[in-house]
Parts: structure tokens; sequence; C-alpha cells
């Protein structure tokens, strides 16, 4: 008998950890969404906080151009690297330039600056907004009579939305230029003929679904960057939690909606 | 609910400036507010003292709409904080002035930048009478010449005036402080009251303060109230309260132990 009790209360215990798993992930969706709804109706409500949208479109933008660079320009070189070893071994070494333009734009530019995007401005706001959370400055803006999220997450959340394209359009261009660069330096391919390969099968749609995808990447890491901080509780742990979990469910989301989205939009 | 219909209380004085209404609320399944009634009249300074984790903070944050009750209402000159469209609840907090534990100051801004701060929000003075006004501000709280300072130099008794400062700046008709003089010294703690006292008699506000601070309270009350149990126990004049004679509210005054709670 004590054996099926022990055996009763393990399955409850397994029903009651599944439960609460699942309850908070509902909860963080919620409050997901509820950010995100809050997010749209405060942006189009007086006063317009031209100001800060400018500071934070140069916080998210301005000073992540090394970083998206960088990580844009290394995958170019590398993509051309190892596709050209690839495709060498079945004498199609004339479009390595094709896979690399095509595979950028569409799909490692977007993806990979987003996701630097998230690990740098998604856990910025997380700990800025979480910070502002436990030290009451947020409780200090609706006391006086500001909505924090119209003073604090519209600009946050419209900057990073607004920036991630023109961020992903230059790392489309330096990434392609590292390609270029190791294929015609180093792999002794033809520059006029690699250039012409580039945009051969490059369509205008290849690099607006990529733009698209960075635009709604953006919406999402900063939006869960800021619905992380925005209900931190607990003090400084709290807010390490919030950072940390800002980037990973940032970074996570980011690559499910990856799928979708590019089914949708090819 | 409207306040016009108050009359059938059979209290035909003037409309309370704040009335709560039977308000109710429980954090993960505790109950923290069960039905706690309260009237603050217009112009005076009411101070509601009570244990740690009564609920103070609690109640003086319903006041102000930042927690929504599960049950009950806030009505503020006759409108409902508690079921408002959210402009209107915006336009209906411009009327308070809160003042925070630790300040609550924003600190990527400057003492300056922060007392400006709802002033740019909220209005349209330009640059000298915004200057001119924080100026005031910091006069009234005895910090002249501080504006250029970063909050992270600031002490914790001048983190509380500047708060003070940020709170009045907009020139709210009520004033509420939570828990002012929290972990400071007992000087600097009567520096607070003073400061507080004198803010009430240079503004025409109504204010509400949350203290467990028994000194500072009979210093700046016109009437304090006992929050227990979620409840408001008692409500009196600091001199009736003094001698009321419920033996907690003497435990309290006399800071002894209750022996429920020891053990």
């Amino acid at each position: 008998m004590s054996a099926e009790q022990t055996q009763a209360s393990g399955v409850v215990g397994v029903l009651e950890s599944v439960g609460r798993k699942s309850l908070g992930l509902f909860e963080e969706i919620g409050r997901f969404f509820f950010i995100l709804h809050a997010t749209v109706y405060w942006t189009f409500r007086r006063p317009f906080d031209g100001k800060e949208w400018l500071r934070q479109m140069v916080r998210v933008g301005v000073d992540s151009l090394p970083v998206v660079g960088l990580t844009s320009m290394f995958t170019g070189m590398v993509l051309a690297l190892q596709t050209y070893r690839g495709f060498e071994r079945f004498h199609a070494e004339g479009f390595v330039a094709s896979v690399v333009s095509l595979s950028l734009t569409r799909e490692l530019a977007p993806v990979l600056a987003s996701l630097m995007i998230a690990g740098r401005v998604g856990s910025s706001l997380a700990a800025e907004l979480g910070t502002m959370r436990v030290t009451e400055q947020i409780d200090a803006l609706y006391a006086m009579a500001t909505e924090p999220i119209q003073y604090l997450v519209v600009p946050r959340v419209g900057a990073t939305t607004v920036m991630l394209p023109p961020l992903v359009a230059i790392a489309n261009g330096l990434g392609i230029f590292g390609g270029y660069a190791i294929s015609v330096a180093l792999m002794g391919a033809n520059p006029v003929t690699y250039w012409e390969k580039t945009f051969q099968y490059l369509d205008l749609n290849d690099v607006s679904s990529g733009l698209i995808k960075a635009a709604v990447f953006g919406l999402i890491l900063s939006v869960t960057g800021c619905s992380k901080g925005f209900f931190t509780t607990g003090g400084a742990e709290g807010v390490g939690r919030a950072t940390t979990s800002a980037v990973v469910m940032g970074s996570v989301v980011i690559l499910v909606s990856d799928f979708f989205l590019t089914k949708i939009l090819f | 609910m409207a306040t016009g219909e108050r009359g059938e209380s059979g209290r035909a004085a003037a409309p309370p400036k704040i009335a709560v209404i039977d308000l109710h609320k429980s954090f993960a399944g505790r109950e923290v507010l069960r039905g706690v009634n309260l009237e603050v009249e217009a112009g005076e300074s009411l101070v509601i003292v009570g244990g740690s984790g009564a609920g103070k903070s609690v109640l003086i944050k319903h006041l102000i709409g930042l927690i929504t009750p599960e049950r009950g209402h806030v009505i503020i000159d006759g409108e409902d904080l508690t079921n408002c469209e959210p402009a209107r609840c915006l336009a209906i907090r411009r009327k308070f002035g809160m003042s925070f534990q630790e300040g609550a100051l924003f600190d990527s801004m400057t003492v300056f930048e922060n007392i400006a701060f709802p002033l740019r929000r909220h209005t349209r003075m330009d640059e000298a009478a915004i200057a001119a006004r924080v100026q005031e501000c910091l006069a009234l709280v005895h910090l002249d010449g501080t504006g250029g300072k970063a909050t992270s130099e600031l002490s914790g008794g001048m983190r509380r005036r500047v708060g003070f400062a940020r709170a009045i700046s907009l020139q709210p008709e009520i004033l509420l402080f939570d828990e002012p003089d929290t972990g400071l010294d007992p000087i600097t703690s009567a520096v607070i009251d003073a400061v507080i006292v004198e803010m009430r008699k240079q503004l025409d506000v109504t204010m509400v303060t949350i203290t467990h601070n028994m000194q500072s309270a009979f210093r700046i009350a016109d009437r304090i109230a006992m929050l227990r149990n979620g409840q408001i126990t008692a409500i009196a004049r600091p001199d009736v309260f003094r001698s009321l004679a419920d033996p907690y509210i003497q435990k309290f005054l006399a800071g002894e132990p209750l022996e429920e709670e020891v053990a």
C-alpha cells in the first residue's frame, strides 16, 4: 500500500511540475503579447519622444554596426571558403558566388545579425528596465503620470525594429564582399565572373524577404527583452535572471520564427 | 460609483479628496488588504502606521493606481481610479506627487534633470522657467546648488529630499510619502519630517504618509490610522490616538513585542 502511495505521489509530483512549467510558459507568452499590444497602443499617442527614439536608434543601430559587420563579413568569408572546397570536387566553383549571396541575403545575415543584437541589445534592455523596476523607477514614472510603456518601451522596441533592416542591408554587403575577397584573393576566382554570378540568381525578393525577417526579429527580440525587464522581481538576482533569459528566449524565438517566416515568405 | 450618492451615509460634508472603499488585494494566495475603508479630507495630513508586512506600501500604491485591486474602489475627487481609461488614469495621476522609499530617482539623469522631468513631460514651460521652478523646489527641501550632481553622489537623506522636490515640481494636489525615513538615522529622519511639515505649510496639499516610525507620525500627522491584518483598525487625531485602549496600538507605541507574534 505504501509503495502504491509513493508511486502515486511520484506521479502527482511529475504532473505538478509539468503543470507549473506549462503555466509558466503561458505566463511568459501572455506577458510578451501584453507588452506587444501596449507598445502598439502607445506608439500612436502623444507625446512623441523624437529625441529618445533617436538616442535608441543610435544605441541599437550605429553602436551595433561593428559587431554585426564583423560577424557577417567573416560568415561570408567562411562560406566562400567552405563552398569553394566542396564545389571544387565536381567543378562547380563558378556557383560559389551565387551560393554566398543567396544564403547571406535570405538567411544568414538576418538571423546572425538578429542573434548578435539579441545578445547585445536584448540583454541590455532587460537589465536596464529590470533595474528600473526593482528600484521603483518604473513606479515613479507611473506616479509622474508618464506611461512607462510609452516612455521606455515604445522608443526601444521602435528603434530596434526600424534599425535592424538597415543593419542587415549593410551586413549583406559586407558578407558578400568577404566572400568575394576570399574567392578572388585566396582561391584565384575571376573577379569579373564572380561579381556577375553574385547577382545572376539574386532576386529583389531574396533581399527584401531578408529585410522583412530582420524587422520581425528586431520586434521579437526587443519585446522579449523589454517584457523580461518590465516584469522583473527579486532584486539584483532577478535582474540577472531577466537578462539571461532575455537572450536565451530571444534567440530561441528568433530561430523558431525564422522557420515559419521562411515558409511564409518564400 | 459616484460620490454624489454619498448622502445616504448621512454625512453631507464636503466630499473627501481620497475615498478608499472596501479594498481587497492578495499576492500569491496571501490576502494583504482585506477590505480597507478610508477617507482623506482635502488639505489634511494622514499618516498610516502599521507593522512590517502589514500592507502599507500596497495600500499607498493603490491610492495612485500603481496596483489594481481585486475588489473595491479608490475614488479621487469623485473619479474612480480603479476603473478608468488608460489616458484618463494618467490625467488623474497628474494630481499626485509621490515620494518613494529609496527615492526612486532616475539614475541616468542628474538631480536637475530628475526634477525637471515631470515639467518637461507635462508643461510647455521654456528652459528658463523650468530652471527657476527646479531651483524653487530644491530650495524648499534645502538642497540649493545640488542640481548638477549625479544621483549616485547623494546620501540617503538627500535622495529622499530630491525625491520630494521631484514630487512637488508639478504642484500636485496630493502628496504621497512611502516610508520617507526608512533606513535613516534619527537626526536625518527629523530633518526629513521638518521638510515635510514645511512643505505642507507652503503648499496647499493633501498628504498621505506611511511609516512605522511613531515619532515621525506624531510630528507630521493631522490624523493617524493603524493598518493591521489588512484593515484599518483605528483612525484618530494624534493626541487621541496616543490614548487609544487597543492593546496592539499600545504595544506599537511602546515598541514592545506582542505575545502571539513572538511565538
